[in-house]
């Protein structure tokens, strides 16, 4: 059998296998750490038994899944309570609640989002409204 | 069939690349407005539609070419546009491209365009208008592709396409009243507040369309095989004329409204456009000579002999679509926002990088009619 | 036939079992957690509203006094972009000439055509920018009556600043964030370019109990805040007392902001 064209097939294969497992090879050997999200914060450390508005690996999974329910009950109908499933309330707020206990966004929230490589800055786009906490670093 | 936009001239293939040209570069002036906003535009806090809504209100009239030759043609059997009903419909594709590209180019969250579809309104006529245009986008491309097909095998166009014919007759006036809906509805903005609007929408697309296809059909037959015929270019030129005394008698009529009743703010947007308000009168010149290209038209068109005379009729042709390009592209949308809710007088001019993503939507226009109608002729090229 | 009959009366059966059970599932879901509700603190009223009572407003010696909008502006980190073409603005000052100039004359007394009047959204009964927008990104919000903005599902188009009769809207042409001059208001969100945005009536301020922040800010008591629906309100005892206009009340918009004059 003959490839015709075979001096510019197979280049071009070559340069198209390069290109595809690009990323792999570029990446080898600086595999990043798993991210370690801290809970060190005044208010988390206050807290006698610290627990989230769901429990952890709830939070871990679905965290924007509940953001965004709390924004549409805020924003279209109004609801700004929240009793959470242990009947814990909480203010349905990004701003004033979350980051009231998470209020080291670069090391909480930054870590896992850089990690997983989110676009935009490796921000999801919440931060580009709402106001992040000022951190003392 | 679309292997024939493959194949042409060294001059077919200079004018894409032309055209390329220009689009790359409306694309990079998009990119820049992307990253900055639309602050790079002319646009304000009062004027908050400006040349971009405004092409595309001009263009949604472009598209009426289509129905202009498909209606006489099947409803009242006028033989001679059997051969250009298919350039009305391959225009009428081109504008309603440009159309929903001025729409996205004018958003400032066009990454949430789906949110019209996921949030349906069907209290918003933006909402209609994007069914509307989306609709006779989808009729022409069939339309115009199975009856070109069938020509090229030499059959009957299949029987199913006959009520989507029929169909696009009304859907093109719905276009338009839709369009003009969109404006003739908002409290508060006397120059558009007029139950005529729609009408008078209507109106200038049976002249601005029709012009542009006597236009094209004249480029086609100087270099291609292709010839639409006198006799119907001579039909086209007719409706042209109708059009554009109807649109001036509409346009006369708003004037009546709004100087005898003496109402001040119905008169605000005409005077604004046609001799300043306060001291402000950037539009002024444009409107005059909107005025003037539409009476030359007129002249020129009620003329038997130099209607005739394809060389004033080119001229007449040109002075109909860039008098109602002017009318609407320029003066209707803008003039509509002058002045603002506080009767203040907030001017508006297109910015450099506004005027090139216009000049790049209006490029991809002509991109997509320049193989539209090189397939189209191929065809019919291949025929004959 | 037969068959037909059954089958109907089974689809009837299965129809009022779902509907003896609607009480019983009803029950079960009230005591299912999570739920969510307003705060008990939160101010209801079917339709809001605001009278604002200029006399109050000129009568003072500090013509300057910006209190309001200063507050305003500040709570909803409003920017400030410095430019007439891509202002932004939820509450501010006009000319009693420009902004009822319908009923303006050459030969009002005590001069009043060049007095500032203060401006906001009225929070219409029957909003045009409400019917016009195409994604619902600004709805007439059903509870307490205010012309509320989603910010998060805004695309921008700006049909709603076309529609509005009063100029209440304003885009955001840029970015605004570097342009807030005031202190940031953590509590408080910013918007993003390409969005737009209006007065909110405070809506969040509403749901704790408090009155909106240029209410509050007001010095000389010339804002008055309350349910327009409800005969003992402030707002309804004010205008039961005095003389007072609204903005453009031809268009049938029916706004909520009066203005005593």
């Amino acid at each position: 059998m003959k490839i015709y064209n075979a001096k510019l097939i197979i280049p071009g294969l070559l340069i198209f296998v390069v290109m595809v497992t690009f990323p792999i090879w570029y990446n080898k050997g600086s595999a990043a750490p798993p991210p370690e999200p801290s809970l060190n914060t005044p208010a988390i450390q206050r807290m006698a038994e610290k627990q989230c508005v769901l429990p952890k690996d709830q939070m871990r999974t679905d965290h924007m899944q509940l953001l965004n329910e709390w924004r549409t009950e805020v924003v279209r109908n109004g609801n700004r309570l929240y009793v959470a499933w242990d009947g814990k309330e909480y203010n349905m707020s990004l701003q004033n609640e979350c980051m009231r206990c998470h209020s080291n966004k670069s090391e909480f929230c930054d870590t896992c989002h850089v990690y997983a490589g989110l676009k935009s800055g490796s921000q999801p786009y919440c931060w580009t409204c709402h106001i992040a906490p000022k951190e003392n670093k | 069939m679309l292997e024939r936009a493959l194949t042409g001239s060294q001059k077919y293939y200079r004018l894409l690349m032309g055209l390329l040209i220009l689009m790359g570069m409306g694309f990079a002036a998009y990119l820049y407005q992307l990253n900055t906003g639309l602050t790079i535009t002319g646009l304000s806090r009062d004027v908050s539609w400006g040349f971009y809504i405004a092409q595309f209100t001009f263009l949604v009239g472009v598209a009426a070419s289509a129905v202009m030759v498909v209606l006489p043609y099947y409803l009242h059997n006028v033989k001679v546009f059997g051969r250009i009903t298919i350039l009305g419909e391959f225009l009428a594709v081109a504008s309603v491209t440009m159309c929903l590209l001025f729409i996205i180019v004018d958003l400032g969250k066009p990454m949430r365009l789906l949110n019209v579809i996921l949030y349906p309104s069907p209290n918003s006529i933006l909402f209609w208008d994007m069914i509307v245009l989306n609709g006779y986008l989808f009729l022409n491309i069939v339309i115009g592709w199975n009856v070109l097909e069938a020509e090229r095998k030499g059959t009957d166009s299949p029987s199913w396409l006959k009520p989507l014919i029929y169909l696009s007759i009304p859907w093109a006036i719905s276009i338009h009243t839709v369009t003009a809906f969109l404006y003739a509805g908002l409290p508060g903005r006397h120059l558009w507040l007029h139950s005529i609007l729609a009408a008078r929408f209507l109106a200038s697309a049976f002249a601005s369309g029709p012009a542009l296809l006597i236009l094209l059909a004249l480029v086609l037959r100087k270099y291609t095989k292709f010839d639409a015929g006198k006799e119907a270019i001579d039909k086209l030129s007719q409706i042209v004329l109708y059009g554009m005394l109807v649109s001036i008698f509409f346009i006369g009529l708003e004037f009546f409204t709004a100087f005898y009743s003496n109402i001040p703010s119905h008169q605000h947007g005409l005077l604004y456009l046609f001799v300043g308000l306060d001291g402000y009168g950037k539009l002024v010149p444009f409107m005059w000579l909107f005025a003037l290209l539409a009476l030359a038209a007129v002249v020129l068109l009620i003329n038997p002999k130099t209607r005739k005379d394809e060389k004033t009729l080119k001229i007449a042709c040109l002075c109909v679509f860039f008098s109602m390009w002017i009318e609407k592209g320029l003066g209707l949308v803008i003039g509509g926002f002058i002045p603002n809710p506080f009767e203040q007088v907030r001017e508006y001019l297109p910015t450099v990088p506004e005027l090139i993503i216009t000049m790049g939507i209006w490029a991809t226009g002509f991109f997509v009619l320049t193989i539209l109608y090189k397939i189209a002729v191929s065809v019919k090229e291949e025929v004959e | 036939m037969e068959s037909n009959r059954r089958s109907f009366l089974k689809i009837g059966g299965i129809c009022a079992l779902g509907l003896g059970a609607l009480p019983v599932t009803k029950a079960l879901a009230r005591k299912a957690l999570p739920q969510v509700s307003d705060f008990p603190e939160a101010l209801k009223a079917n339709q809001w509203a605001m009278v604002v009572d200029m006399k109050k407003c000129w009568e003072q010696a500090d013509r300057d006094c910006k209190d309001c909008i200063l507050a305003c502006h500040q709570y909803h980190n409003v920017p400030d972009i410095g430019t007439i073409k891509e202002e932004i603005k939820w509450l501010w000052q006009e000319s009693y000439h420009d902004t009822f100039h319908d009923q303006a004359t050459k030969f009002n007394i005590a001069n009043i055509e060049h007095n500032p009047i203060m401006v906001l959204c009225n929070h219409c009964t029957s909003p045009p920018c409400v019917r016009v927008c195409p994604t619902k990104a600004t709805f007439k919000d059903k509870k307490s009556g205010i012309v509320k903005m989603d910010y998060h599902r805004c695309i921008g188009c700006r049909f709603c600043m076309a529609g509005c009769p009063y100029g209440a809207r304003s885009f955001n042409f840029r970015d605004p964030i570097p342009y807030i001059k005031t202190e940031l208001n953590m509590a408080y969100p910013a918007r993003e370019r390409g969005v737009v945005e209006k007065c909110s009536f405070c809506t969040e301020r509403l749901a704790r109990g408090l009155f909106p922040a240029c209410v509050e800010a007001c010095r000389h008591g010339a804002l008055t805040f309350g349910d327009i629906t409800d005969a003992d309100s402030p707002v309804r005892k004010l205008l039961a007392e005095n003389y007072s206009i609204k903005r453009r009340p031809e268009l049938g918009t029916g706004p909520n902001v009066y203005y005593i004059i």
